[in-house]
């Protein structure tokens, strides 16, 4: 596909990788019921670390994305020690003022954050083999093989029995905690594992757009991710996926009214908490099982 | 930092500390009420400010008269999200609060498109004269917030205490269900409580209008402080918004002088860690949130 698509559709493709790697890391962490509004700055953790790394120590690209995810883990973990007494509306509140504590160190600490101007000159992944990876093409596909590498790492913790655990915790805390799961332990669990791979997309932006910016971190950018989450639905593993499809598609289309656009945003998250709660996966899950039963009425008929 | 300077940033502290109850005052009762977080309370306080700024600075009406219509028309509004938002999604906090995020980019971009992004909007000043406090020059117009704010939360308390409705309001808070087998119409007290909160967030952004510069993201700077202190105070707490507002006024409006508003912020948000570890239910709260 890249090889017949102009360049600006490489790297819409691009971020579209990126974006499905963060959202899905994003329903990770909500899987346990912690509706994080800081997951957006752990993403700006892994973009930092990694763009700062390979800046200042010439440390390799290959090494430096890791290594991004691993701070954005860590960083996770201590934002939520101060939360686990919280739920609920305690919590998203208090994670959204943590988070913004974070990205005010970056605005504020000029050396080496760079200030509210951000990073620039962020090294590009360099040729290996004969390939440049500082081209769209090959970069495509290296998000490609990341985004895939991720979502199956991510789909075999959903499908584990820790993944079980998470989904335990959000239904009914204190029966978990009868059985014997330790719900701060697994909260801090899916934060952790939620934060790195947020920290990884924050890590591939960072050495495609050449540049950090702390204002791409902001709430505004973290309430586009729970469009994405809510209008795909979070019950299941492809929620979030249709998502991001859905919404990077209208956000595709609307580039015209670019002024108007947070009005359909908000427009369309409203309809959606309101008359379709589930997101459009339990629409289709419906649809489906509407459709199953009529062919089993037909059957019986025949 | 001299006395003079001292005086003035006590003052300023005392007008921001108001400001800041007013909003979280608001924001807390209908926490209570409803168990449901309004993220568009700070579109709310920036609609009353636009609705000053399009009546008394535009339209040449009086400003009391305009200070008037902003809390009735914020007022409607917080009726209209009662009904069309929190109704459908009562019970599930996460879902009245992502759509009041939604309702919040509505209304920052209704506001844009009518009345221009990005400029700043300049409400002339009612009352232009300084009055000086032991060599202090003061500035009256940013003091008018003190007696309103003391008057509006004063009246609230008092109506919540005294009078049948007020009871009503926070039996609701209580428990909405023993609340409804008295005979308590729930609908009806969650609309009493959005539209005073909205009233109180009108009044507020009416009388800073002439303050602050009026744009599109006045809501984004305030309602960040608003629900810190909803959140220190204890949730649904209407005493303890007011104690954390005074506290919170104070600490960032002298920090500001001292160092500048983005550290603020930080200590702000460094103190909600330590109350939340310490004490998850906030100062006044009584259950943990």
């Amino acid at each position: 596909m890249p090889f017949f698509a102009r360049e600006y559709v490489v790297e819409v493709a691009i971020l579209f990788f990126i974006y499905i790697i963060l959202a899905q890391s994003y329903r990770l962490v909500t899987t346990t019921h912690d509706w994080t509004l800081c997951h957006v700055v752990l993403y700006g953790v892994g973009a930092y670390t990694s763009g700062l790394l390979a800046k200042y120590f010439g440390i390799p690209v290959w090494v430096c994305i890791p290594i991004g995810g691993v701070m954005a883990s860590l960083v996770g973990v201590g934002v939520i020690q101060p939360l686990l007494r919280t739920v609920g509306f305690g919590f998203f509140i208090a994670s959204y003022a943590l988070g913004e504590l974070i990205r005010l160190v970056w605005v504020k600490v000029h050396t080496p954050f760079g200030g509210p101007r951000g990073i620039i000159d962020v090294p590009y992944p360099p040729v290996v083999a004969g390939v440049d990876f500082s081209k769209p093409i090959p970069y495509y596909f290296m998000c490609l093989v990341a985004m895939l590498v991720c979502l199956y790492l991510m789909y075999r913790v959903d499908k584990s029995r820790i993944g079980d655990a998470f989904k335990a915790i959000s239904i009914h805390p204190l029966l978990a905690e009868s059985i014997g799961i330790s719900v701060p332990k697994y909260r801090t669990l899916a934060m952790a594992i939620g934060a790195f791979f947020a920290g990884i997309a924050g890590a591939l932006l960072v050495h495609r757009l050449g540049a950090v910016d702390p204002r791409v971190f902001d709430i505004i950018t973290m309430v586009y991710l729970v469009i994405w989450v809510v209008v795909g639905g979070t019950g299941t593993f492809w929620g979030p996926i249709i998502g991001v499809c859905v919404m990077q598609a209208i956000f595709e289309f609307t580039r015209p009214f670019l002024e108007m656009r947070p009005m359909f945003f908000g427009i369309i998250l409203i309809v959606f908490l309101v008359f379709l709660p589930g997101g459009i996966e339990s629409a289709i899950a419906k649809a489906i099982a509407r459709f199953r039963a009529r062919r089993g009425v037909v059957a019986e008929k025949v | 930092m001299d006395l003079q300077t001292a005086i003035q940033t006590a003052a300023n502290a005392g007008a921001a500390s108001c400001m800041l109850m007013m909003i979280a005052v608001g924001l807390s009762l209908a926490f209570g009420v409803m168990q449901m977080a309004n993220y568009a309370h700070g579109e709310f306080f920036m609609a009353g400010a636009y609705t000053v700024y399009a009546l008394y600075a535009l339209g040449g009406v009086p400003f009391w008269v305009a200070i008037g219509a902003a809390v009735g028309v914020v007022c409607g509004i917080g009726l209209a999200v009662e009904r069309a938002i929190f109704r459908p999604t009562r019970g599930n906090v996460l879902a009245g609060f992502m759509a009041t995020c939604g309702l919040a980019f509505i209304i920052v971009v209704f506001c844009g498109e009518v009345w221009g992004w990005g400029l700043m909007k300049y409400v002339p000043k009612p009352y232009m004269m300084p009055f000086g406090i032991m060599g202090a020059e003061v500035d009256f117009a940013r003091m008018l917030i003190i007696p309103f704010a003391i008057a509006g939360i004063g009246g609230l308390i008092f109506f919540m205490r005294r009078f049948k409705l007020g009871q009503a309001l926070r039996a609701v808070a209580q428990d909405p269900e023993a609340a409804s087998l008295q005979g308590i119409s729930i609908n009806k007290i969650t609309a009493l409580a959005m539209g005073i909160s909205g009233a109180l967030a009108g009044l507020a952004g009416g009388l800073m209008s002439v303050i602050y510069a009026v744009t599109p993201e006045l809501g984004h700077q305030v309602i960040l402080p608003a629900f810190i202190v909803v959140i220190v105070g204890g949730m649904g707490s209407v005493e303890g918004a007011v104690i954390a507002s005074i506290i919170f006024g104070f600490t960032h409006t002298f920090v500001t002088t001292i160092f500048d508003a983005v550290v603020a912020q930080m200590v702000i948000v460094a103190v909600m860690a330590g109350v939340l570890i310490m004490r998850p239910q906030g100062l006044m709260g009584r259950v943990a949130i």
